[in-house]
């Protein structure tokens, strides 16, 4: 994805890493990194993807993405269980990079602790972290 | 030049960085320089003062031995572009040091029968210290389960590796010679990390690989590592076949001198699923802009310079040229030849052991299988039968005792064949060995 | 026309070639050569190797050995004649730039030149053809050599007690932070962390986690040096030790090293000194003054021990006294001769006249042993020749023309008008080597630190380090060594300042660099996402 964006629907983590949750059903969360860390990044090369059924913490590293030149932890922005990983990026890792927010998302998470969300940031407030 | 930098000397340049209580303020203590020729005749006085594989008829082995270097190899290595160039971090301009490193990579692998292999590590038993920690990366586990046959040094090392994250290195006996089976399944278990044991053995001795690696798997999953001995995978099954993961090594057998213990290099190859947490450099192929092929170091996210804290492990190095020696080796034996040199290896093997076994105050420590190498226990002190022997020009072998310093190793003497010793020279050998002992045994008789 | 388009109808200047397509008379020779491994050379029944007779009774190899230990088929290794792998072998040494060849300004890797007289005496069949295990009344040559060494290194350092073991620079890390777990051990202590300053190269804290503890990192100053403040808050009695390289990574001498030293000895820790710059103060200033523990060489950097392409190295460390009970064995001893009537240290019990020169293996307090035998004794031999050849008086000279000539380069870039957009990272002048950032080169001429360093390729040089230290955006770090002549400085600086004006008229020229080298720009993102790591075979 050629032109940065930070869609509003979502929620953000500072160590670039955002949140979707689905009103439909509050208790999944998708998480996924910005396009501040693809861009970054460089053209990810790998996704080591992590096991389902392993609990993450909210601010912990849970994974890792690497391009030719980086490695860079993916930072869980809220607590739960893995239930889903995406295999579109673990077998195209590249799709990260293409659209971090729809395809390239990595894994869906069920929350332990709803209410963590109250401490993620909204795109705005994300955004301004970015140029400070 | 002073006058562009804008200083007076080149002593001011250090007066206005070194502060003055950190200044050495007179010259170093060390001999004044000397022209090349004294230098030579210095370092060639020094050579005269040991007592080489050309000075005397030599069995030394345990790890590392007195093969045959073909000429073609020195010239190689000799080479400005093969001996000069640093790591290649520009790939460009490095497509021999790096073609070399995949060709490398290639016959490691073959050699192996595993998947994937490394440009190598600095040698064998730091090699082995490198897989446990392998193995610990890959299962967080904390335990190794060692055969008493592995080289002692590799022990060793491993030990004291294994100190630095709190790892716990457990030794199995051997029975006849081999790892002993039973005790091997027993003290494997769920928080195994690593179950290592050596192909041939410290005695000289082939192991049952299959068997060992079998009775690992169904006792828990610990990652199975053989250290093996590279001249001798011509004619044994090479680790990937008997269910090992990982397969280290020393090198030097292949195309590499003795160098009183080194430089050499460590082999180091794995199943694919470990491609990623392995050390060290590793060349990938790849294209140019305009479709060429070329190579290049790849999975270096795996490296300190990348991961930094998280790296596969600290190096830096692969032994390059090292394993430049080791590729062109390969292909100067080629396919036949490894085969050939394999087979005349065990038939004068056979025979030493043989023919030595026979001898009074003799006996073979073994019955098993042996390749290139084995182990006498002999009915005399070792030391002073060494000794004999030695003025007589033959060094009979190595002392297993005063390397492994284990108490059942007492009378134990490691002999080894390679390809330049010839049946005379083994003849000598049992001649002379053989009446070192005898008086020695009169000796201690008379006493 | 834009210089390409000029370049194209100039088949004959070396320096540029045609962009892309498919190979014409213009193209590079070796550009038009098709990369072919050993493996896909050679024919079925060629052979090289003619096995010795067989002059022992003939055994069945079967009987020997039992089929499930035996291999079944042949490993695929080539089948090719000796000219064949002659001529493969030096065809592919030509795709290599080397330090024979030509400048190889990288910072921190000191490449100076090797003398060809190490190899001939590395060669000596009594160096060459000794086996480890050969006792050690029979080795005196390469014991004493090994001694003499170590009491050079000890000099050159200011510290005492030497291991020779290690085999290469990262290999002696780890044995410092294994030797220095040991002291606080011995001491009863645990402790976890080790400080290392945000510039240090990877292997730092790499070593710090293989060793056990967590790495912790210390800023750098506006002066490039360690933050004293910073290192005040965190130095505490949980710090087993401080790894520094000094000169730093940015080529600067820290003048604050003697505070830093005591603050890190107050909380009971030890100082670790990575000696990669080491080839800046030789003769001129002492880890060992400076207060350090721990020492590490690396012969393969300031002692010339050749690169090879990789590798092999060597690591030895220095210690102090407090750390010397712990040096891993074994350990290289001298023992004063019975006529002397000196008791001799450590005699073994039972053994004839005990030899001068010996390896010592009763240390109860050593961390034990760090690799196979006694270390890299072919890289020993070449560094004690290039010592006995330069003398004391040599290697402070060496070091002194190393400083002199990095910060004439430094100048002449200046001169060249190459500061604004290549500014020095932090000082005025330096020690052996300097860190320039390509920033502003990239904001204003749109060209990166990577691009420069292809372009430079076809100018004939080698780059220097880039990327590193993280610290500095767009970092370039140069070491010129004390071998090279000032014209060769003098043209390196003509090379970057007409690679900037190029880029200024047309960025695209870098961006798409090298065009002479045997391959151009490769594809290191496929190499990373789809690993091909092995020629493979029919």
């Amino acid at each position: 994805m050629a032109q940065a964006s930070y869609p509003a629907e979502l929620l953000y983590h500072p160590e670039h890493d955002w949140a979707r949750i689905d009103e439909a059903d509050p208790a999944i969360a998708t998480l996924g990194i910005t396009w501040y860390a693809q861009d970054s990044l460089g053209e990810v090369v790998f996704f080591e993807a992590p096991a389902l059924g392993t609990t993450v913490s909210k601010d912990a590293p849970y994974t890792e993405v690497e391009s030719v030149k980086a490695v860079s932890d993916v930072v869980a922005p809220l607590s739960g269980e893995i239930v889903e990983i995406n295999e579109i990026v673990v077998e195209n890792p590249g799709m990260i990079n293409e659209d971090p927010y729809g395809e390239g998302w990595l894994v869906k998470v069920r929350l332990s602790d709803p209410a963590e969300r109250e401490a993620l940031l909204d795109a705005a407030t994300y955004i301004a972290t970015l140029s400070g | 030049m002073l006058a562009a930098i804008g200083v007076g000397s080149v002593q001011e340049i250090f007066d206005r960085q070194i502060p003055a209580p950190v200044r050495l303020g007179r010259p170093l203590q060390l001999p004044d320089g000397l022209p090349e020729q004294d230098v030579f005749e210095h370092l060639r006085a020094l050579a005269s003062r040991n007592t080489s594989a050309e000075d005397e008829l030599s069995f030394l082995g345990a790890g590392m031995y007195d093969h045959y270097v073909p000429a073609l190899i020195d010239m190689l290595t000799e080479r400005s572009e093969f001996l000069t160039p640093y790591t290649p971090y520009q790939p460009e301009i490095s497509q021999g040091t790096l073609q070399v490193m995949f060709e490398y990579q290639t016959a490691i692998a073959e050699l192996t029968g595993l998947a994937v292999s490394n440009a190598s590590v600095y040698e064998g038993p730091s090699a082995v210290a490198a897989a446990g920690y392998l193995a610990t990366l890959h299962n967080g586990r904390r335990r190794f389960v060692v055969s008493a046959g592995l080289h002692p040094h590799s022990i060793q090392t491993l030990r004291t590796n294994a100190h630095g994250y709190d790892a716990e290195v457990v030794e199995v006996p051997l029975r006849d010679g081999v790892t002993d089976l039973d005790a091997w399944s027993e003290a494997i278990d769920g928080d195994t990390s690593a179950a290592i044991f050596a192909q041939p053995n410290f005695y000289g001795a082939v192991e049952d690989a299959a068997a060992l690696s079998a009775a690992a798997k169904a006792a828990a999953d610990p990652v199975v590592v053989a250290q093996v001995d590279p001249i001798t995978l011509g004619v044994l099954a090479p680790p990937g076949d008997c269910g090992v993961d990982v397969a280290v090594g020393e090198g030097q057998p292949l195309g590499n001198r003795l160098d009183f213990g080194g430089p050499s290099f460590g082999l180091f190859a794995a199943r694919e699923e470990y491609l990623r947490r392995m050390p060290g450099r590793i060349a990938g192929e790849t294209v140019d802009v305009d479709g060429r092929r070329g190579f290049v170091l790849t999975l270096q996210t795996r490296e300190q310079h990348i991961r930094r804290e998280k790296a596969t492990s600290n190096i830096c190095t692969a032994q390059a040229l090292n394993a430049l020696a080791g590729v062109v080796y390969l292909a100067w034996l080629g396919r036949r030849g490894i085969v050939e040199l394999g087979e005349l290896l065990l038939a004068r093997t056979h025979y030493a052991r043989e023919q030595l076994g026979a001898f009074p105050g003799v006996e073979k420590l073994h019955e098993q299988p042996v390749v290139r190498e084995f182990a006498l226990r002999l009915d005399a002190d070792v030391a002073a039968v060494r000794r004999r022997c030695v003025e007589r020009g033959v060094n009979p072998g190595v002392d297993a005792h005063a390397l492994s310093g284990r108490e059942e190793d007492r009378g134990v003497l490691l002999v080894a064949i390679t390809e330049r010793r010839t049946r005379a020279d083994i003849d000598r050998l049992v001649e002379i060995l053989g009446a070192a002992v005898a008086s020695e045994r009169r000796e201690t008789v008379a006493v | 026309m834009s210089p390409l388009e000029e370049n194209r109808s100039e088949p004959g200047v070396a320096t540029r070639g045609p962009l892309g397509g498919a190979p014409t008379s213009a193209t590079p020779p070796m550009q038009r050569d098709v990369a072919r491994t050993i493996f896909q050379k050679g024919a079925p029944g060629r052979r090289a190797f003619v096995c010795p007779e067989l002059d022992v009774p003939a055994v069945d190899v079967g009987e020997l050995l039992p089929e499930r230990f035996r291999r079944a088929q042949p490993p695929r290794l080539p089948e090719v004649s000796e000219p064949e792998i002659v001529r493969h072998y030096v065809g592919i040494s030509k795709r290599n730039f080397d330090l024979d060849s030509g400048f190889y300004p990288l910072g921190s890797c000191t490449m100076k030149h090797n003398p060809r007289l190490h190899e001939r005496v590395a060669a000596l069949p009594g160096h060459a053809r000794l086996h480890p295990l050969q006792d050690p009344e029979h080795a005196q040559g390469a014991l004493e050599l090994m001694w003499n060494l170590q009491r050079a290194l000890s000099e050159i350092s200011g510290l005492p007690h030497v291991s020779l073991q290690p085999s290469a620079g990262s290999h002696g890390e780890l044995a410092g932070v294994l030797l220095t777990r040991a002291f606080h051990e011995d001491r009863g202590e645990t402790r976890h962390k080790v400080l290392t300053p945000d510039t240090a190269h990877g292997t730092n804290p790499a070593t710090v986690t293989m060793a056990g503890f967590e790495v912790v990192k210390l800023a750098t100053n506006a002066d490039g040096g360690i933050d004293i403040e910073d290192l005040r808050a965190k130095a505490d009695t949980d710090v087993a030790c401080l790894m520094l390289t000094n000169p730093n990574t940015l080529g600067l001498f820290d003048p604050n090293i003697t505070e830093i030293a005591e603050i890190v000895h107050g909380v009971g820790a030890t100082l670790y000194y990575d000696g990669a710059n080491l080839n800046a103060v030789m003769g001129l200033s002492r880890p060992g003054d400076m207060g350090f523990d721990i020492v590490h060489f690396n012969l393969h950097k300031s002692f010339t021990q050749p690169h090879g392409g990789g590798g092999p190295g060597a690591g030895p460390i220095a210690v102090s006294d407090r750390i010397a009970p712990f040096l891993p064995v074994p350990v290289v001893v001298r023992r004063e001769s019975e006529a002397d009537g000196v008791q001799t240290e450590g005699a073994r019990a039972g053994a004839e006249q005990a030899p001068e020169f010996d390896l010592d293996y009763e240390r109860p307090k050593s961390i034990g042993r760090l690799r196979g035998f006694q270390g890299n004794y072919g890289c020993f031999v070449r560094a004690y020749a290039y010592i006995c050849s330069l003398g004391g008086d040599g290697l402070r000279d060496a070091s002194e023309t190393a400083v002199l000539n990095a910060n004439y380069l430094l100048a002449r870039l200046k001169q060249r008008g190459v500061a604004e957009l290549l500014p020095l990272a932090y000082g005025e002048l330096c020690m052996h080597e300097f860190v320039l950032s390509g920033g502003p080169m990239k904001r204003a001429l749109e060209i990166k630190t990577l691009d420069l360093a292809k372009r430079l390729l076809d100018f004939g040089f080698h780059p220097p380090t880039v990327y590193f230290p993280l610290l500095v955006d767009e970092a370039l770090m140069v070491e010129p060594t004390e071998t090279e002549t000032k014209e060769t400085l003098d043209a390196f600086a003509d090379a970057i300042a007409a690679i900037l004006e190029e880029a200024a008229a047309d960025p695209e020229i870098a961006r798409s660099a090298p065009y002479s080298t045997p391959v151009r720009r490769l594809d290191e993102v496929a190499a990373a996402k789809r690993p091909v790591i092995r020629e493979v075979m029919a």
